[in-house]
């Protein structure tokens, strides 16, 4: 069984849009910032007035770790599985795992993009994906050292 | 530290992987050592401070010892990063005259009971702040304290270019130093740099060997004023500069929002507070205990509190220069990578050690001694003279 993230006022947005395939993130009505995870005022101009904007679901690889040992039963099946911090390219990171790479082929820098997989009833989590156009586009523009470390 | 407040007493369990009796028994058997240590009896104390995530509330401590009446009790958050907390909060309460008597103690059974790293799925909905933050890695499968912190290590190495070597100096000079600890789990077990890079992967870049100890076992501190403990048999750990901190959009082990996630800002927090109270500066420390849960932020503590310039730990940890006999030996009780994983609280002790001169692997010299708390949370540190 799946480890299902639980809703608060604060967080239900953001899980009822990927419930429905869509990234969304915080945004100040005020100062037109936006941040995740969510918060009840904006960090910047402590407004309250806040809403969700729809983010484009690129991003690239801040950081990761290849989890190998696991602990949990529900990922006990997984391993090794990358976990990642993804810089989107709208600015706001989240944690969030990686499908379709092979552990060894992640890369700090690698451009990945949105996937969302229904987890359990009326639960989708927002993964990523190598975004293979990016990443050949990024090996033009590097004259064919990507990846680079 | 103004107030003129030092330790004077320490006490321990023995550090095991099974320790066959409750927490609350290791609790009220450190802390009837630490008052022995002290020369004092129960009938002294009149505050007890431990960790929110320790077992043994203070009352029931309070009545295992027979206490009658508590003045000052409380307990500081944030898991590990409380342990020098617990004592900057024992020092103020004495410096402020509000308890003459303070005692700190943690007590966990973390190997043969509830272990950190087994994830509780519920933490991640439960209607709290943290579950809150809890929902947001969990689900994802960032489910440990090595893996929070192996994404910290991954881009500390992409930054700065550190490699899985240099956090095996560290664990290798933690065992060396366990070694001639006779209290230590790895007594007369040292490793070498190979065998640590033959350690199986936990979380990469995180290796087994670059992860603590899982231990059952307990420690407390006794604190008082300056003035009382130099009427107690031992010598008095002055208590120089107590401090904590917490940094810019902290979370607990998971602060991956900010600008820069190749540092440790609340101990950037805690350090310049230690150095202002105790003016005194990184050159100045004699020996250090930095907290060891993994070995990466050990690197990234050495920059923090200025030993360094960022980037630039793995320069100074080379060589040997954090082992006995070099130029800076941390962690020379074992850590907890190599004595116990009591949260902190032995490292505490060890320090004290040091300023009494009578640490199995004693530091020549008298200067100050530098100890922190748990990093990658809201953390604190102490300087004792």
């Amino acid at each position: 069984m799946a480890v299902v993230p639980g809703m608060s006022e604060l967080t239900a947005p953001f899980w009822e849009a990927a419930r429905a395939g869509r990234l969304v993130v915080q945004e100040c009505q005020s100062c037109r910032q936006s941040w995740h995870p969510p918060l009840p005022r904006c960090p910047h101009c402590h407004a309250a007035g806040l809403g969700w904007r729809p983010v484009s679901g690129e991003g690239t690889v801040y950081t990761y770790t290849v989890v190998r040992h696991p602990t949990h039963h529900a990922f006990a099946d997984e391993v090794p599985y990358v976990v990642a911090l993804v810089a989107l390219a709208e600015g706001p990171r989240l944690v969030t795992a990686l499908l379709g790479v092979a552990p060894d082929e992640v890369r700090v820098g690698q451009p990945v993009r949105a996937v969302f997989r229904d987890v359990a009833a009326g639960v989708a989590l927002p993964y990523f994906e190598p975004d293979a156009g990016r990443a050949a586009a990024q090996r033009g523009s590097l004259g064919g050292l990507w990846p680079a470390r | 530290m103004p107030g003129g407040t030092a330790i004077a007493g320490i006490g321990a369990t023995e550090f095991s992987k099974d320790s066959g009796r409750s927490e609350l028994r290791l609790a009220v058997e450190a802390v009837t050592a630490a008052l022995a240590d002290a020369g004092l009896t129960a009938a002294d104390v009149d505050g007890l401070v431990t960790f929110t995530m320790d077992g043994n509330a203070e009352i029931a401590v309070a009545r295992e010892l027979g206490l009658r009446e508590l003045r000052f009790f409380g307990q500081v958050g944030y898991g590990g990063g409380a342990a020098c907390g617990c004592v900057a909060h024992a020092a103020m309460a004495v410096a402020a005259g509000a308890a003459d008597v303070v005692v700190c103690y943690r007590a966990l059974n973390e190997r043969s009971g509830r272990r950190f790293g087994q994830v509780t799925a519920g933490l991640a909905g439960v209607p709290t702040t943290a579950g809150v933050d809890n929902g947001w890695h969990y689900p994802m499968g960032l489910a440990t304290p090595a893996a929070a912190v192996a994404m910290i290590a991954r881009r500390y190495m992409h930054e700065y270019g550190a490699t899985s070597e240099d956090f095996g100096r560290i664990a290798v000079a933690a065992r060396r130093h366990a070694a001639s600890n006779p209290r230590a789990w790895f007594y007369q077990r040292p490793v070498t740099l190979a065998e640590h890079q033959e350690s199986r992967w936990i979380a990469e870049p995180l290796r087994l060997l670059d992860c603590c100890q899982e231990s059952d076992g307990a420690v407390a501190i006794v604190v008082t004023s300056l003035d009382r403990a130099r009427d107690l048999p031992r010598r008095p750990a002055v208590i120089a500069a107590a401090a904590q901190g917490s940094g810019p959009d902290q979370y607990i082990m998971t602060s991956y929002y900010r600008d820069d996630l190749a540092g440790l800002p609340e101990m950037g927090v805690v350090a310049r507070q230690l150095w202002r109270q105790a003016g005194l500066g990184p050159a100045d420390v004699r020996t250090a205990v930095l907290y060891d849960h993994f070995t990466p932020y050990v690197l990234l503590q050495l920059e923090e509190l200025g030993f360094c310039a960022r980037g630039e730990a793995r320069g100074f940890i080379a060589d040997g220069a954090v082992e006995l006999g070099g130029r800076l030996p941390l962690n020379t009780h074992g850590g907890q990578l190599g004595e116990a994983y009591i949260h902190g609280m032995n490292g505490i002790a060890e320090a004290v050690r040091q300023v009494r001169g009578t640490s199995v692997n004693q530091v020549p010299g008298d200067g100050p001694v530098l100890v922190t708390a748990g990093t990658g949370v809201p953390t604190s540190a102490l300087i004792l003279s």
